[in-house]
């Protein structure tokens, strides 16, 4: 009996596997609208798409992934209607026009208990390359730090490498996670750990009790708030990318993701909706 | 009847042939352009910057799995017989629902359970605690059911005519298990055995959460490892091209290692019986 269980199990998980990597069969909508790009704005844009899907009858948002490059491309050459890019346009791109959606930020996390209440910029570089080893090196108790780490790909670990100028394969890792909620919940129990996720869910997360604390960067406080309003240095916008003026049903779903129907959707996601500054 | 059952057996295997076509056809990309030596002899594993060192994760899941089988065979073995010979009828049956109830918990469970609980406390004993041993302990929670179960099951269909005939011959009841019992079930308990490595290789979330992931062989239990199960699930949701192609690669060698732990069970199995 139980080795039927066992079995099920296998084919579930197996099942599970290969549908992840199929999208759905779809039928033929009167209106349609492609979005590709960043694999971070991916998710928050599927979830509008079917808000908005929703709310339109008739309409159809396609999302796929594949780098805020392509999204780049993509919106040049018309293979897509929207572009998500996921960094502030460079000067070689002005032909684009960009619309933020959403901010997002990356704080640098420590166990609630840790007596060490900043570090600069250089100091994290060198934890994180094990050059510092102890956190008595850097004001605090005599014991070996932790480095937590995001795993390859991860648009966290992207920002965090530009921003401190370091290669993935300079880091010395002692845990490597995946997602955000796995990051707190390491550095939560593990008085001497240092991580970095997202700011959303870790402001969320310690006001709900959970022991970690997030460190100031270059002074500045990391809370959402910082994020908003742009002074926190570790951020980034998440762009929609159209080649022109967008019109029709581009500019209605570009207004309606930077509407507030959508806040929610965009917390959820541990972004920063965008507000008039 | 027949044409039933070869077709549902006839569905099974080409679900097998399929999963392995189409693993083989997503890694294709990867194995052109990269050769297999470079799996083999890179620096490290960081496809962002095209290094694909995937030895460290076969080592990784072979210590995982070797070590919770090392741990769980004999405390499920021994389960078994305790429920089998020596429990009283009442106290076997719940021992007995208590082990089945572990078997239903959810990997999961067990990984938030090893990640909230069992690695504060070994971090205590050695940081990180994110480790090997980590997932060693979680893994062998998870298939010491599946071993207990089995050999549990296997010891009862031992024909009790045996076991009288021993009882008649004044065998005492260890005498009897050891000679008689054991090596009448062997067969069913090394199924068993095999079903639980295939799980332990296999696992993703729980290991996925304890183990720390770091890619390096371990030189202790307390290093962090990564799986090639674990390596799947944290990197496939972004990963694109090379990266995406070489993942599947280490879903191929998974699979891989699968069929060599089976084929060379076949085999034992055959010599057993000739």
């Amino acid at each position: 009996m139980k080795i039927i269980s066992a079995i099920h199990y296998m084919i579930f998980t197996a099942a599970l596997f290969s549908g992840s990597g199929w999208s759905q069969p779809v039928n033929a909508a009167s209106q349609k609208l492609v979005l590709t790009g960043a694999s971070t704005i991916a998710p928050l844009a599927a979830e509008i798409g079917r808000r908005f899907e929703s709310q339109h009858s008739g309409t159809r948002i396609d999302v796929q992934t594949g780098g805020s490059a392509r999204g780049i491309n993509d919106a040049r050459n018309g293979t897509a209607d929207i572009g998500m890019v996921s960094r502030p346009l460079k000067p070689q791109e002005q032909d684009l026009q960009a619309h933020t959606i959403a901010w997002d930020g990356v704080g640098i996390i420590l166990h609630a208990s840790n007596p060490v209440a900043a570090l600069s910029r250089q100091q994290i570089a060198d934890i994180y390359t094990g050059k510092i080893d102890n956190w008595k090196i850097v004001g605090g108790r005599d014991a070996p730090i932790t480095v937590v780490n995001k795993a390859e790909g991860r648009s966290t670990l992207e920002l965090f490498l530009a921003y401190f100028q370091l290669k993935n394969s300079d880091i010395r890792p002692h845990v490597i996670i995946g997602d955000n909620a796995q990051g707190i919940k390491t550095v939560a129990g593990n008085s001497n750990a240092v991580g970095y996720v997202s700011i959303g869910a870790a402001e969320y997360e310690a006001g709900h009790g959970v022991p970690i604390k997030l460190l100031p960067l270059d002074g500045i406080a990391a809370t959402v708030a910082n994020v908003r309003n742009g002074t926190f240095p570790l951020s980034r916008p998440l762009n929609l990318v159209t080649r022109a003026s967008p019109e029709g049903l581009s500019r209605e779903f570009i207004d309606f993701t930077r509407s507030k129907q959508v806040y929610d959707l965009v917390e959820a996601q541990y972004f920063v909706p965008v507000s008039i500054r | 009847m027949l044409w039933l059952l070869c077709g549902a057996a006839g569905i099974a295997a080409a679900l097998v042939l399929l999963i392995l076509l189409f693993l083989s056809a997503e890694s294709w990309p990867a194995l052109r352009h990269i050769s297999i030596g470079r799996f083999l002899n890179d620096p490290s594993w960081n496809p962002g910057e095209s290094m694909y060192k995937l030895t460290p994760m076969l080592s990784g899941t072979l210590y995982a799995a070797g070590g919770a089988l090392l741990l769980a065979i004999p405390l499920g073995i021994a389960s078994a017989l305790f429920i089998a010979y020596y429990a009283s009828p009442r106290g076997a049956g719940i021992y007995r629902h208590l082990i089945e109830l572990l078997a239903g918990i959810p990997s999961v469970v067990y990984g938030f359970w090893g990640l909230t609980t069992l690695v504060p406390l070994i971090n205590q004993l050695h940081p990180p605690g994110a480790s090997l041993l980590a997932g060693i302990l979680v893994l062998t929670l998870m298939i010491l059911p599946t071993i207990a179960l089995t050999a549990h099951a296997s010891l009862l269909s031992v024909p009790p005519d045996y076991l009288r005939g021993a009882a008649a011959l004044g065998i005492s009841r260890w005498g009897m298990i050891r000679g008689v019992a054991l090596p009448a079930a062997k067969t069913g308990i090394a199924a068993g055995i095999i079903l639980a490595a295939g799980r332990a290789i296999g696992e993703t979330m729980a290991v996925l959460m304890v183990t720390g992931n770091v890619v390096q062989h371990a030189a202790s239990l307390f290093d962090p490892i990564r799986t090639l199960a674990a390596n799947i699930a944290l990197e496939m949701p972004y990963a694109m091209g090379d990266h995406r192609a070489a993942l599947f690669v280490s879903g191929l060698t998974l699979m891989l290692l699968v069929m060599m732990l089976w084929s060379v069970a076949a085999q034992l199995g055959r010599n057993r019986d000739g």
